[in-house]
């Protein structure tokens, strides 16, 4: 062994913070750059990004595959008297997800030189919306994860309101409150998780590698009521993000409005911080809870990219059919991931890098043409192969990986998410793939209606073809596209030993919960019956749903939790499904919401000790039975 | 029982203030109209010199004066508080004096004396003490809501103020009467002492505790106490109004938690529901009025009722954490609002005109840095993480957590989404609309850039690294 250099070890301690942090500084020093020179102040910026992806690269070159676990790690105290540090790792599962943030921001960069009204603030807020989004998939800290997740919404906000098209205001702000609604609870749950970790081991930290070893160790037990309060709350700040159905509805009129590099970002990267979230924090921590809901999200997941995929093909704008095309996208994702298979993981992952690339080069493709036209509507266009060759054919391509035509990276994601689907469910994965077969249908017929045919519209006569720039930023995306489908190996290793390692966190403790929750919820139900609002709930039995209570055992989802695989759920009815999983949450949430109704101060019981003990108490006396 | 032991350490910034003031007002006759300016100065140095003199003060540790006044970190934190909101009043009043044409220095007299009532109100250990703080503080800021004279928005807010007022202050004297018929003192120690005893009426202690609720309910403008506040604030002079949305707000509060958890911890189960309910209705209503509100004066009058309501629900955890978390909101609180009204002077510009959230467009275009640290403050105000205001926000939802109160968190988590709204529309207004207005006449003198320097440096600070702040109030809690 030799001892590396000084400042090599300097590098590596510390490189997860210079990546973050690169681009911001970029943005400080932007500050004073006098406004008139528009020219040198791209060029800064540019040179910031490609800094920053140099930078990340070297987080490729020098990480090991072989460890599941977080690597490259900085841990230094912010607010010690709160637990609060400045944590940053990367493993398997976020490392390609900043390298594919570094990728696209140059990129995006390349793409804003139709932007000339206030230049330097523009850049500003790209510079800052990069490190946000850096730093969510970075972070290892609760709070700090918390911080970049929020702080990134504002340069985010202002890239759509000032530079936007004409509904700009209106979608900024619809972007900003409905992704905030979601994250604010999922404050109140990390609060709460720190709370409940502190109170059952004595560390009060918000770290999270700290809470998640506690959890999967058992040092920390979540009572079935709390982990799904807590699960909700996580889960809704997602599911926003992703968008999963049938929280979309901001997603179009965002990436309608957003000038072309924001939208590049915002489908490339933004959207991936949901599905990322998801994949780090609900599964892992809510194991059981996230097996509980797998139907249900899944289900949603199948909605998601079957509508998707129909109002996309309906779209006579070609930004607005993109962005329909990316809730189909993300359906396949959140499919994935709630496939709890290494298939449906890994795949749920490489398809967020996917996404990543070939949405926001085809937003990047809409994006020439508009600079050209000022216009994106379909039926302005046509026969443009004809006058613009090259363009025709890098789009060609693009929509090809993004329909998944093997041989290209769109294939790869696609086929191993419904590899992981199909051993669990066939109809989910057959409707799934049903979705494959409608984005070819609506790619396709959007393509030959821009592309083939004669021209017939007189201000297409005369297009330029892409230029040298142009170029630029498109040739990158072709070389992934081509090198992510045929050598897929390469991405997919260092993705293994940290999914493994996540998968085998969720898989534990499945059969007892089971039981565990069955008890839980008999002592519920008898709990309740003593008291008066409980008379009335029992009284339901006698409705269908009641009835659906007694015979959950028999239900599907009761009888995937038995058997401890999900596999057997293909023969309940999807009606079945949501049913028993609206009930379970009926059951667990009505006694957290009865002191609401009494508006009294609530104490909702925010401590494992609470819960816990009627488990027990409730699990002596049927065995004393 | 010895009025002998006379501690002037103890009661130092009370009297620097007090002397000062009077000082202003007996020099005004003896300055040149050029030089009245110059007497803003002194009553800025006035209230440096009283931050000072926190020190002796903090020296001085324990009860004076026959224990009708106590110095302890509780109070020197909140003194601190009321001295830089104080300060920062002042800085914003010289130019809005000279520009309305107001420029008589007894109004910085007025301003020392409130700030004299309000540092009485954090010390007293004493409800008649309490008493003669509020009214000293009361009285002063009726004369300065009404301080131009020629105006008749301006008359109708000192008018309103000083009857609601009045009205509260009798609430308030109701409740220490009844107090003293149950217990037999007014002193907050003896009080707490004597309902620990089984021998108490608890239904009129009760009674007078809701009295003292309600009275001071009024002063920091919760709700359903809070209708007074938008009419007052709109007609204030706009630093007035600054003033008004923190000073009495955060005196009040430091009154509400040094008496209900001095002398009326044991009957907490009677009074803990009401501040829940308060606290909620509070954030709710607050948050969602200020959303319709045109006039900007008007959506921060309905803000800093939102505000209070976070701060109540800091009051609701009644434990120490909820203590500390409030006076850290308290201080993070005045310094963005303050930021933010200082501002809302700069561009109303001649006789208070321009207030309304339109008049804002385009300010992004023509005076970038303007915008971008009203920004800052709105964003603050909004609860961004990186300022003051999230991380207050934060503190005061971890505290409430703790304490079980998971629906107040909720609820306040989700009425700050709401927030968002308005104070975002701000920003649109100033980046994304286009100007009308070429904001050619908006002067920006010495003394508010001072103003904006503090606020906005400290509102960062505040929000980046909270940790040292915040160890203070945790001391400053524990009393």
């Amino acid at each position: 062994m030799f001892s590396r250099p000084k400042h090599m070890e300097f590098v590596g301690s510390n490189i997860l913070t210079i990546v973050t942090f690169t681009p911001a500084a970029g943005a400080l020093l932007i500050l004073f750059y006098n406004r008139a020179h528009a020219r040198s102040i791209r060029t800064f910026a540019l040179i910031i990004t490609l800094l920053a992806f140099v930078f990340s690269l070297y987080l490729v070159a020098r990480f090991d595959s072989s460890n599941p676990d977080f690597q490259f790690g900085v841990r230094v105290p912010w607010m010690p008297s709160l637990g609060i540090d400045y944590s940053m790792g990367v493993d398997g599962i976020s490392l390609f997800l900043i390298l594919l943030t570094t990728l696209l921001t140059p990129l995006a960069i390349l793409a804003s030189s139709s932007i000339n009204d206030r230049l330097r603030e523009y850049f500003i807020f790209m510079l800052l919306l990069e490190s946000g989004m850096i730093g969510v998939f970075a972070s290892l800290d609760f709070f700090l994860f918390y911080v970049f997740w929020e702080v990134m919404l504002i340069p985010m906000y202002f890239l759509i309101g000032v530079w936007g098209g004409e509904r700009r205001i209106y979608a900024a702000m619809k972007f900003v409150l409905y992704t905030m609604i979601g994250s604010v609870l999922m404050l109140v749950a990390i609060i709460a998780l720190y709370f409940i970790h502190g109170n059952a081991t004595g560390t009060f930290t918000f770290s999270y590698p700290q809470i998640q070893s506690a959890l999967a160790s058992g040092r920390l037990v979540l009572s079935p009521a709390i982990e799904l309060w807590l699960f909700v709350a996580f889960f809704l700040a997602f599911a926003i993000k992703v968008p999963l159905f049938p929280f979309h509805t901001w997603l179009p009129d965002a990436h309608v409005e957003a000038p072309t590099a924001g939208s590049v970002l915002l489908a490339g990267v933004l959207l991936k911080m949901g599905t990322y979230g998801l994949v780090r924090f609900s599964l892992p921590l809510f194991p059981h809870i996230s097996h509980l809901f797998a139907p249900l999200i899944s289900m949603l997941a199948v909605v998601g990219i079957i509508y998707g995929a129909l109002v996309a093909m309906v779209q006579p704008d070609m930004k607005k059919l993109v962005a329909y095309s990316s809730v189909s996208h993300l359906g396949f994702i959140v499919l994935g991931i709630f496939s709890f298979t290494i298939q449906g993981l890994e795949g749920a992952i490489y398809q967020m890098l996917n996404h990543g690339i070939s949405t926001g080069a085809l937003f990047l493709l809409v994006g020439v043409i508009y600079d050209r036209r000022h216009t994106r509507l379909i039926e302005e266009f046509g026969g443009l192969a004809n006058r613009m060759p090259v363009y025709a054919t890098f789009f060609l391509i693009v929509t090809l990986s993004s329909i998944g035509l093997p041989g290209l990276n769109g294939f790869v994601g696609e086929f191993l998410v419904l590899l992981g689907t199909f051993g669990v469910n066939h109809i989910r994965a057959a409707v799934a793939a049903l979705g494959v077969i409608l984005s070819a249908v609506y790619m396709l017929w959007m393509y030959q209606r821009v592309m083939w045919g004669r021209v017939e519209n007189d201000r297409n006569a005369s297009l330029a073809d892409l230029a040298g720039r142009e170029r630029a930023m498109l040739v990158p995306i072709l070389i992934m596209i081509f090198w992510m489908g045929m050598y897929s190996s390469y991405f997919l290793r260092p993705m293994d030993a940290s999914v493994m390692k996540l998968l085998n966190q969720t898989q534990a403790g499945r059969v007892e919960y089971a039981r565990d929750l069955n008890t839980f919820l008999s002592a519920q139900r008898r709990a309740r019956s003593a008291s008066p609002i409980g008379r009335s709930l029992k009284t339901r039995s006698a409705s269908p749903i009641g009835r659906s209570l007694k015979t959950r055992s028999a239900s599907p989802i009761g009888r995937s939790l038995k058997s401890g695989c999900a596999g057997s759920q293909q023969a309940g009815g999807a009606d079945e499904v949501v049913r028993s999983a609206l009930h379970v949450f009926a059951e667990l949430t009505t006694p957290a919401l009865q002191p609401f109704l009494r508006l009294r101060p609530i104490g909702l019981a925010l401590r494992p000790a609470v819960a816990p003990p009627l488990l027990c108490e409730e699990g002596n006396v049927l065995a004393s039975k | 029982m010895n009025l002998a032991t006379i501690n002037i350490a103890a009661i130092l910034p009370t009297l620097v203030l007090s002397v000062v003031g009077i000082v202003v007002m007996v020099a005004e006759p003896f300055v040149g109209e050029q030089k009245k300016s110059n007497l803003g100065w002194l009553a800025f140095a006035g209230t440096l010199a009283a931050m000072l003199s926190l020190v002796p003060m903090a020296n001085n540790r324990g009860q004076w004066y026959s224990n009708l006044w106590i110095v302890d970190d509780y109070d020197v934190f909140l003194d601190f508080i009321f001295l830089l909101i104080a300060a920062i009043t002042i800085l914003t009043s010289m130019d809005f004096l000279r520009r309305e044409e107001l420029n008589h220095p007894e109004f910085y007299s007025l301003l020392l004396f409130a700030t004299a009532g309000m540092l009485m109100m954090a010390a007293s250990n004493e409800l008649v003490m309490v008493f003669l703080g509020l009214e000293i503080l009361s009285i002063a800021t009726y004369v300065m809501a009404g301080f131009r004279r020629a105006d008749l928005k301006s008359n109708e807010s000192a008018l309103k103020y000083f009857l609601l007022g009045s009205f509260s202050s009798a609430f308030f004297l109701y409740g220490i009467a009844l107090i003293f018929g149950a217990t037999g003192s007014t002193n907050l120690l003896a009080i707490a002492d004597a309902l620990r005893s089984s021998k108490i009426q608890i239904s009129l202690v009760s009674l007078s505790a809701a009295l003292i609720l309600i009275a001071l309910c009024f002063k920091v403008a919760v709700a359903p106490f809070h209708v007074w506040t938008p009419d007052v604030y709109e007609g204030a002079p706009t630093p007035v109004t600054g003033f008004m949305s923190v000073g009495p707000k955060a005196a009040g509060f430091a009154v509400l938690f040094r008496v209900f958890l001095t002398a009326f911890p044991s009957i907490e189960d009677r009074w803990g529901s009401a501040i829940w309910m308060v606290a909620a209705l509070t954030m709710i209503l607050g948050n969602v009025i200020a959303v319709v509100q045109p006039n900007i004066k008007r959506m921060l009058a309905y803000s800093s009722i939102a505000h209070a309501g976070y701060v109540a629900v800091a009051f609701a955890a009644t434990s120490d954490r909820g203590v500390s978390a409030a006076l850290f909101y308290l201080l993070a609180y005045s310094l963005m609002n303050l930021g933010a009204f200082a501002m809302v002077t700069i561009i109303s510009r001649k006789e208070d005109k321009l207030v309304n959230v339109t008049d804002y467009a385009g300010l992004g275009s023509k005076r970038p840095g303007l915008a971008a640290v009203l920004s800052l403050f709105m964003l603050s105000l909004a609860g961004v993480p990186g300022t003051a205001g999230f991380a207050g926000k934060f503190f005061i939802f971890r505290a409430a957590l703790e304490s079980r109160l998971v629906w107040l968190a909720i609820i306040g988590v989700v009425t700050t989404v709401i927030s968002f709204y308005y104070y975002l529309s701000v920003i649109v207004q100033m980046y994304m609309r286009e100007p009308h207005d070429e904001f050619s006449d908006v002067r920006l003198c010495g003394s508010l850039k001072f103003a904006l320097v503090i606020s906005a440096a400290g509102t960062l600070y505040l929000g980046l690294l909270p940790t040292r702040v915040l160890d203070w109030t945790t001391t400053a809690a524990l009393r």
